[in-house]
């Protein structure tokens, strides 16, 4: 599962990062049918993740929805240079990782 | 790294009640009372197409150590499984505001829901004409 995570690289202390987020997967509804008719499986990232610094930050629990190729843009705030680490994972247990780095001042 | 999947969308929700919106809030809320206010959702008024509409919803919280919000679940009235998202977060958050792109199957109210670190819930509802559903039912 490819994925394109943008954070910005300095932050102030105690100011807000932006984290955005684009993972590329179907999330299958499992009410879609194939050209025989035959009905395409529920998979989504029903589970995603992101740490900084090792610690968890924000989650999410997500279902069909959450529209095709997933995108989460959330807040997270500077408190020290370290990893901004995203994972999740799918009902097919895929699971995927994207991270950025973070140089905090100040 | 991660906890092991779980078909169920919602930890500690039991499954089968989450397919109303009555249902679904009433397993956020269990018996308490959610107030109008402090958290807006915004979609579009119109949304050409089901399968991809812009959501962003935020709470009026100072996301500090004492106050923040705890959760925000996004319920559907008319898609087939009514919980779409659960956003789980934390004081290690600047701000209560999450931005995605959600499914919607046809016009209809969207609610968010928000628990704040104090266990009160706060909601607010957005009503969207879609053009072209999503069609989740297969329809």
């Amino acid at each position: 599962m490819t994925a394109r995570i943008e954070v910005q690289h300095e932050a102030r202390r105690g100011d807000p990062i932006e984290v955005r987020i684009v993972i590329q997967h179907p999330m299958e509804t499992g009410f879609r049918y194939d050209s025989l008719g035959r009905q395409t499986p529920r998979n989504v990232i029903h589970r995603f993740e992101c740490r900084y610094g090792g610690v968890e930050v924000f989650r999410a629990s997500m279902g069909a929805g959450i529209a095709a190729n997933p995108y989460l843009k959330f807040f997270v705030r500077a408190e020290r240079s370290g990893d901004i680490e995203c994972l999740w994972v799918d009902q097919e247990n895929a699971s995927g990782y994207a991270s950025a780095r973070v140089t905090v001042n100040g | 790294m991660l906890a092991q999947p779980s078909v169920n969308p919602a930890p500690g929700i039991d499954a089968r009640t989450i397919n109303t919106p009555q249902g679904a809030l009433q397993s956020m809320l269990k018996g308490a009372t959610m107030r109008r206010g402090r958290v807006r959702l915004d979609l579009p008024s119109i949304g050409e197409n089901g399968h991809s509409v812009p959501m962003t919803v935020r709470v009026d919280s100072p996301m500090s150590e004492a106050d923040y919000v705890r959760r925000i679940d996004l319920v559907s009235e008319k898609n087939p499984v009514a919980l779409m998202a659960t956003f789980f977060l934390g004081p290690h958050m600047s701000r209560a505001e999450v931005e995605s792109r959600v499914r919607l199957n046809g016009s209809q109210r969207v609610t968010a829901l928000a628990q704040l670190s104090d266990g009160s819930f706060w909601f607010d509802a957005a009503d969207i004409v879609v053009n072209e559903s999503a069609c989740l039912d297969g329809g």
